[in-house]
């Protein structure tokens, strides 16, 4: 699935400044919803996107050392400024949407979107 | 190439800039993206791990021709049975830690699984050092 795909079917926000044309070559290969950074580090395995309720630095840098390539916040939470900054540093593309953390995983393993 | 980062241990949020740092030099050194990977995950959970439980300290990062070597030195509370802290899921971390998603006790194993050697040694009231090597 294409990152501009996981952007429609969430209704999600995008906070980096990565366009639309961009997302639609990204590609992901498997999600993964979690909030607990430990368990990312230990068996996330793909490049893909973190659908995460979690928000501070070390999710950012989590992703870094992990080379996943796009976050989703949940539940409309929106990032600061300097989390925002940090992921422009490493292309890392930040969404958001309203949807909680089961639905959002729900909506997008039902599009295909499966691990 | 030898490398050397000093690790706050009062700013939990700061953590992760030296393994950064080095996946940047790696990436520019033409290093295969696995390897990269490997030394990044582990990197970064130890340098987690001299934050919050060592209290600070200090990483050596070496890179030869046939491996990295990653050393990480802290003067911390010593870890009191290294057997135990090996452990999946033993973790003496505190509910702040926890709520900013670390604390699973999944770091040591983790860093075990990433690197193809790890040596542990502690002195309880002395401090831990942690050396890992990926080889290249
Ligand atoms: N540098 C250190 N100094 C003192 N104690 C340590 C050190 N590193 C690890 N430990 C001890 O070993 C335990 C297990 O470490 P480990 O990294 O596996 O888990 P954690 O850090 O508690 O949680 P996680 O890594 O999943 O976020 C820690 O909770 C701590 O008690
Ligand atoms: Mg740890």
């Amino acid at each position: 699935m294409k990152l501009i795909e996981v952007k429609n079917i969430l209704n999600a926000t995008v906070f980096t400044n990565h366009s639309d044309d961009y997302l639609a070559n990204v590609e992901v290969n498997q999600a993964c919803g979690a909030d607990l950074m430990s368990d990312v580090l230990a068996y996330v395995k793909d490049k893909g996107l973190l659908l995460t309720g979690l928000m501070n630095l070390q999710v950012i840098r989590t992703a870094e050392m992990m080379d996943i390539n796009s976050i989703c916040f949940v539940r409309g939470k929106k990032p600061s400024q300097d989390l925002i900054d940090l992921a422009n540093d490493t292309n890392l593309v930040l969404l958001g949407t309203e949807n909680p953390l089961y639905v959002s995983c729900g909506k997008l393993y039902n599009n295909g979107l499966i691990c | 190439m030898k490398l050397h980062y000093e690790i706050s241990g009062d700013d939990f949020l700061a953590a992760g800039k030296a393994s950064s740092a080095v996946k940047k030099v790696l990436s520019q050194l033409s290093v295969n993206p696995a390897i990269i990977r490997k030394v990044a995950i582990a990197m970064y959970e130890a340098e987690i791990n001299t934050v919050i439980h060592g209290g600070g300290g200090c990483a050596d990062v070496i890179i030869s021709p046939d491996n990295i070597k990653m050393i990480f030195k802290d003067n911390g509370p010593g870890i009191p049975n290294i057997e135990l802290a090996m452990k999946e899921g033993y973790s003496t971390a505190t509910t702040e830690i926890r709520e900013l998603g670390f604390g699973a006790g999944m770091g040591l194993p983790n860093m075990k699984k990433y690197s193809d050697d790890m040596v542990v040694t502690s002195e309880v009231g002395k401090g831990t050092t942690v050396t890992m090597t990926v080889n290249l």
